[in-house]
């Protein structure tokens, strides 16, 4: 197989909370693995606190990770030392943000984010081309006519056609990959359609690839490859978006499948009976995160913290008590008495 | 304000509607002339009731919402049209009066808990302010208790801070406030639109149980069709102001009538059924202060006909659902 195109290993990410004397660690990322294929869009899932936010930004080089490695390209990001290979990696990965409303500057019209970024990512074009290139990504992203939306105002636009901005500053740098935090949570349901469909197409014309963060797994289902399902800092499954989706082996995933409105589907009464919430995860002890919320918890559940395990064709979860395909069972694990 | 006539519906539990909205209009005073937010809108609400009320932003539901409860200000303003409420029609009230209905017979559910609590007071001193402000006989400290544990929080939390809680946590107490007073009427805008799915969930499984516990009527707003699908018994669909379908919601839900409805069901993507290609509903809604003529939805429209263009069409009642269609004019009878 080639090399992936980005790839976390053991990503950590810790943030100190408290005083001098009550110092704590939050746990919002442990051990995190992650590859994102070249023309591959991944989703990232998981409730609001689940820590897919910080993977983007630790992806990003907003946040150092408290331990762990990411490779661009076969490359550790912490051998980045100089200025212009920092710039350069975050031109070829940058980041869409959520909210629509608040991640353009008002008193800048729309041509002014996309042009800074041409100018300070591609300092080899002239004033010329750098009008003609920002037309072209407008186009692209399906702004019309881009010369006169250019000149336009963030106010004058709606949430939608303000996301599509965010999208077209974020192909300017010309990247290989747009990571992209909950891109459409904020927008109508009758135009998130229209975004994701943009990002399917953004693949197939640039061959950029997609790290797609959401709670929504339905769109996740439209749009992506692969699902990667997060809980409170944890990865408890991934595998490809149709065969979690059919066959989730984590009781988390279960729980967010269930809780996806589907007014072609009757109601399903385990969403209704789930009140929890992801807990805050300060220095944690041993055993799976998920535990108290769980309806199938055994005893081993708060003692060991599951692993990932191969459970189906490129299908991991990390849950003690989930069972394999049945071609998927390897006699290499030993089977532990589960009479509990 | 013009002082609407005072509307005879009688009113009895068993008898009338709970809520009787008719011609409501709201228009906003701009420096272009005035936009008319909500035009001509009529619908009934009966005792226990769940209606939901869906439309993409700026399709007037909010402000629609806002009318029924009297809580617009300048330069929006109600100019035709009457909410009547247990008999009473409330446009044109003092507010005084207001004060008497508000909280002790209805009550509203903002949309962001995050910014309709108080953060520099506790959860318990702003319930002690709604329960002086409308003179509650009742114990404050015990009411306050009984209403956290209605929505399933532990009542410790009346000490804390809004950021203590979590922004599920914080959307219950919101409902929990509005139920202080075991109101008849309780009406929500987007309650959930902060919320990630499985909060979301939850709470709607439980606003519903509170409903069959303490029979109160919802009104409930939200742009995300799918999310009332499985609680709301009626469902109005508003588009530029005016309300393009209604009916019982399953059958909207089964046979839509009206293009637009149509489009918001198919807009989202499903997670059992076929992957198939979607198109969601290209363009963007009209501009109020000059809309399009003949249909509104027009432009946007898959099957629009020339006529669609030239003749704004009417109500017309297809089957005991309404729909703002001429595709139906044949088939439906003129409603009202």
């Amino acid at each position: 197989m080639a090399e992936p195109l980005l790839a976390a290993k053991g990503l950590t990410r810790h943030f100190q909370i408290g005083g001098i004397f009550s110092r704590r660690n939050l746990h919002a990322v442990d051990e995190a693995d992650l590859t994102i294929n070249a023309r591959e869009i991944v989703a990232l899932a998981g409730e609001s606190g689940s820590g897919k936010s910080t993977i983007a930004r630790l992806l990003a080089m907003v946040y150092q990770p408290t331990a762990g490695e990411i490779l661009f390209e076969g490359r550790p990001l912490s051998k980045m030392r100089s200025r212009k290979e920092v710039l350069n990696y975050r031109s070829q990965a940058p980041m869409v943000f959520q909210d629509p409303f608040s991640s353009l500057n008002p008193v800048y019209r729309v041509s002014h984010g996309i042009l800074r970024s041409i100018k300070l990512h591609r300092p080899e074009l002239n004033h010329a081309q750098r009008l003609a290139e920002a037309e072209r990504v407008l186009t692209q992203v399906g702004l019309t006519p881009a010369a006169e939306v250019m000149g336009r105002y963030p106010y004058e636009l709606s949430g939608g056609q303000r996301q599509r901005v965010g999208f077209a500053q974020a192909l300017a740098c010309k990247p290989k990959i747009i990571l992209a935090d909950e891109p459409v949570s904020m927008l109508d349901v009758s135009i998130r359609i229209g975004l994701l469909n943009l990002m399917a197409e953004l693949r197939e014309k640039e061959g950029v690839s997609f790290l797609y963060i959401t709670h929504d797994l339905a769109s996740a289902r439209y749009v992506a490859d692969r699902l990667v399902v997060m809980y409170a800092g944890h990865i408890v499954e991934q595998g490809p978006v149709e065969d979690v989706l059919a066959r989730p082996k984590h009781p988390y995933t279960e729980l967010l499948l269930a809780t996806v409105p589907d007014p072609r589907a009757p109601l399903s009464d385990m969403a209704g009976a789930d009140r929890g919430e992801p807990p805050k995860v300060v220095d944690p002890k041993p055993g799976c995160r998920f535990r108290e919320r769980c309806p199938v918890a055994v005893a081993e559940c708060a003692t060991v913290t599951p692993r990932l395990r191969v459970l189906g064709g490129g299908h991991t979860a990390a849950c003690h008590v989930a069972v394999a395909d049945t071609m998927f069972i390897q006699p290499a694990q030993p089977s532990k008495d589960r009479t509990a | 304000m013009p002082s609407a006539p005072v509307l005879d519906i009688p009113y009895s539990p068993t008898t009338g509607p709970l809520l009787a909205v008719r011609d409501l209009t709201v228009e906003y005073a701009t420096p272009r002339g005035s936009v008319g937010a909500v035009d001509n809108v009529s619908f009934d609400v009966a005792a226990g009731e769940f209606l939901g009320i869906v439309g993409e932003s700026g399709c007037g539901k909010s402000t629609l919402l806002f009318a029924i409860a009297q809580l617009l200000s300048p330069p929006a303003g109600i100019t035709a049209g009457s909410v009547t409420f247990k008999g009473r029609n409330l446009v044109g009230m003092t507010d005084k009066q207001l004060g008497a209905v508000r909280w002790r017979e209805m009550s509203v559910v903002m949309q962001s808990a995050m910014n309709a609590f108080n953060p520099v007071k506790t959860i318990g001193s702003q319930f002690r302010d709604v329960l002086r402000a409308h003179d509650t006989k009742d114990d404050i400290a015990k009411r306050s208790q009984e209403v956290m544990r209605l929505v399933g929080i532990d009542p410790v939390h009346l000490g804390s801070y809004p950021h203590q809680l979590s922004g599920g946590m914080r959307q219950r107490a919101m409902i929990a406030m509005a139920l202080l007073f075991t109101p008849d009427l309780v009406i929500m805008d987007e309650p959930t639109s902060a919320l990630d799915v499985v909060a979301q969930r939850s709470l709607m499984v439980q606003t519903k149980e509170l409903q069959r516990e303490l029979g109160f009527a919802i009104i409930f707003v939200t742009h995300d069709m799918s999310l009332v699908s499985h609680f709301s018994d009626r469902l109005i669909v508003m588009y530029g102001g005016q309300m393009a379908e209604a009916g019982a919601t399953r059958k909207v839900f089964d046979t839509p009538a009206h293009p637009y409805s149509k489009g918001l069901l198919e807009a989202f993507p499903s997670i059992r059924g076929p992957r198939v290609p979607l198109l969601g509903i290209p363009g963007s809604p009209p501009d109020l202060a000059s809309p399009p003529p003949g249909c509104r939805f027009a432009p946007r429209c898959p099957s629009v006909m020339p006529s669609c263009t030239q003749i704004e069409p009417p109500l017309y009642n297809v089957d005991e659902v309404l729909v703002r269609c001429l595709l139906h004019a044949e088939e439906g009878a003129l409603h009202g």
